[in-house]
């Protein structure tokens, strides 16, 4: 097996806040191959988009602050790089796509002056060059009228076409890896599967490997092939993607599932809400919710193990 | 369940709701967006009709043109068996006690400094429907009802997290022992593991109190859970209007198929390639003649492009708007 692209060790990011200190992301590692798709699963507050934040080094400083851990992408330690440095990295080697394209688009600059802005930046292309790329790009994407598009500013498109343009952006330069952050969730149903066909094609042409952080249980088994799943900014679980559905371990995960509306039967809630990060409880965070929970989970830290091969969780009770 | 013989609690008939476009320095008229264009539906006694649709489908302006809300531009609404449609403010009153809703979003739609208790209980002191004194304990029942502790009357929204914040509309919807609650996408903003106590918080109110629903939502899998029957709306009409079960074992409409299609299935076994339906939903202010569907319908023929297909009755129960079925 070639050495993986992509090694999160230990991450902790938190935020400085009135009400105390968040642990946001308390010592998540994971790995990332070439060309894989990784899915990072979990309800509001679970820690996956700061995850994804501070790999890009995008967490504001104040309120929040990676206070630990390493991410190497290849031979580089990404939280060793001074800003400079960083810029380089953002949009060339690692990019990112966002939930709300329309708030993080600039409305006032248009469509291909936007993608061909990384185009100059990263490989030096000329202004015009940049703009004749940038209709290319659009066109991959799948935007008719190209070169009509790239004049036009955010609002003019409709939200499936300002994904598409963010895709074509964070794809510009051929990144190694590509971070999408719940990247259809503001869209409908028909436009979402337009989107995940298109960032699945693109993936696969360009061997970009992809982190996919998503809420939706169903995002990830059709995009993912590993998937982490997280809960008050600690990983609990994590396997391969038909392992985890087949075999979900932690309670945590399997009240997921049953979650999901399928069909009439009574849907199994989980109980109570998730915790206060500020004041998380001592042991496993989800004790209070949990059917399982003894007082042992509520005293200790929980180890995080190999279950079965390939497949871990941070539970004492599988 | 539904049944052809219960009265219906709410009918509707032919509901158009438009709105004017205005444009230039008078604001003069330039057109009209048709967001509800001939809708027709009935909701029996204990029964829930879904309603769904992409953005912009009109949805959410058929549940508020329902409620009057919004006024409607032609149409019958009856509640009850009572033509409400051009009733004045003050005729209207007795029956907005019948009639409640629940919005999505359960961060705008509280106010933010009305301590809870208040909130739940405005609807009673608006329509004086208990004395003041009682007015406490009913609040607190309804606290009870929906899953809160009366402790928490005296907080604030922001003390609440956002499946709290959905209970407290649910006990405001109650408060006045309504026959018929819109919710309008009523848990979409809720995570899944909160959406699954308030649906089945829903669906037991129902079983107890024999409320009606009108179900809104663009989340398939929800709808299929919590209705009776389903109507799917595209640009403002409906295209398909049938039971839960003949919905999504056999949909007839090429929208309905598409949008079925569209789901993203949480079992990794059941990956497979997919038609994905191109293109975007046409604007409103301008919709595409004859079926509106036909620039993104796989299966359009010419008679598509120019003639409007009505709702027809395909199968007992089935009704599918599409001249190819």
């Amino acid at each position: 097996m070639s050495p993986p692209l992509l090694v999160v060790e230990n991450l902790q990011t938190r935020f400085y806040t009135r009400a105390g200190v968040v642990k946001a992301v308390d010592g998540v590692s994971f790995t990332l191959g070439r060309s894989e798709t990784l899915a990072i699963v979990g309800e509001s507050g679970c820690g996956k988009s700061v995850t994804a934040l501070s790999l890009m080094r995008l967490v504001a400083d104040p309120p929040g602050r990676i206070v630990g851990g390493s991410v190497r992408l290849e031979d580089t330690e990404l939280l060793a790089l001074d800003e400079t440095a960083m810029r380089r990295v953002r949009g060339k080697l690692v990019s990112m796509i966002f939930q709300e394209p329309m708030t993080s688009l600039n409305p006032v600059m248009t469509i291909g002056r936007q993608i061909g802005e990384s185009l100059v930046l990263h490989e030096g292309l000329s202004r015009r060059a940049a703009l004749a790329r940038s209709v290319e790009l659009l066109q991959i994407v799948g935007i008719s009228e190209p070169a009509q598009r790239a004049r036009e500013y955010p609002h003019q498109l409709s939200g499936g076409m300002r994904q598409r343009a963010m895709i074509a952006m964070a794809l510009a330069c051929r990144p190694r890896v590509l971070i999408a952050d719940e990247p259809t969730s503001a869209l409908d149903v028909t436009i979402q599967a337009q989107i995940l066909e298109l960032i699945g094609r693109l993936q696969r042409e360009l061997g970009t490997a992809m982190i996919m952080i998503t809420h939706d249980l169903g995002v990830v088994a059709e995009t993912a092939e590993r998937v982490i799943v997280m809960y008050a900014g600690r990983k609990v679980e994590e396997a391969s993607v038909g392992e985890l559905f087949a075999r979900p371990l932690h309670p945590y995960t399997r009240g997921l599932m049953k979650s999901i509306p399928r069909g009439a039967a009574r849907l199994q809630e989980i109980p109570g809400m998730v915790p206060a990060l500020s004041n998380l409880p001592p042991g496993c965070a989800f004790a209070p919710r949990c059917p399982q929970a003894s007082a042992k989970c509520r005293a200790m830290e929980i180890p995080y193990e190999e279950k079965q091969p390939g497949h871990w969780a941070a539970c004492l009770y599988v | 369940m539904s049944s052809v013989s219960m009265p219906s609690v709410l009918e509707v008939e032919d509901l158009k709701t438009y709105f004017p476009v205005r444009r230039g320095l008078l604001r003069r008229i330039v057109g009209h967006v048709h967001a509800v264009d001939g809708v027709s539906f009935a909701i029996g006694a204990g029964e829930t009709l879904g309603l769904v649709g992409e953005s912009g489908c009109g949805k959410t302006t058929v549940g508020r043109s329902v409620l009057r809300l919004i006024e409607p531009t032609a149409g019958v609404i009856r509640l009850a068996g009572r033509d409400i449609t051009r009733l004045g403010r003050a005729e209207l009153r007795p029956f907005r006690r019948e009639m409640q809703i629940i919005f999505q979003d359960p961060f705008s739609s509280l106010n933010p400094r009305m301590r809870a208790g208040d909130i739940v209980g405005e609807p009673l002191k608006v329509h004086r429907a208990v004395p003041a004194a009682e007015r406490r304990d009913r609040v607190a029942a309804l606290f009870a009802r929906v899953g809160l502790s009366k402790a928490q009357m005296d907080n604030y929204p922001h003390q609440f997290s956002g499946g709290q914040r959905q209970r407290i509309g649910v006990a405001r919807a109650l408060a006045l022992n309504p026959k018929l609650i819109v919710g309008d996408e009523p848990v979409s903003a809720l995570d899944v593991s909160i959406q699954a106590q308030v649906i089945n918080l829903l669906t037991d109110l129902q079983r107890e109190l024999g409320l009606s629903y009108l179900f809104i939502s663009h989340n398939l899998a929800v709808v299929e859970h919590i209705s009776h029957r389903i109507a799917v709306m595209y640009l403002g009409r409906i295209v398909e209007h049938t039971d839960r079960e003949t919905l999504f074992r056999k949909p007839l409409h090429p929208y309905t198929e598409a949008l079925l299609a569209a789901v993203p299935v949480p079992d990794p076994a059941a990956r497979r390639v997919k038609r994905v339906l191109q293109g975007d939903v046409p604007s409103p202010l301008h919709p595409p003649a004859g079926c509106h569907f036909h620039t993104r319908c796989p299966y359009a023929e010419a008679r598509c492009r120019s003639e409007t297909p009505q709702l027809r009755e395909i199968e007992p129960g089935h009704h599918v708007a599409c001249h190819l079925r």
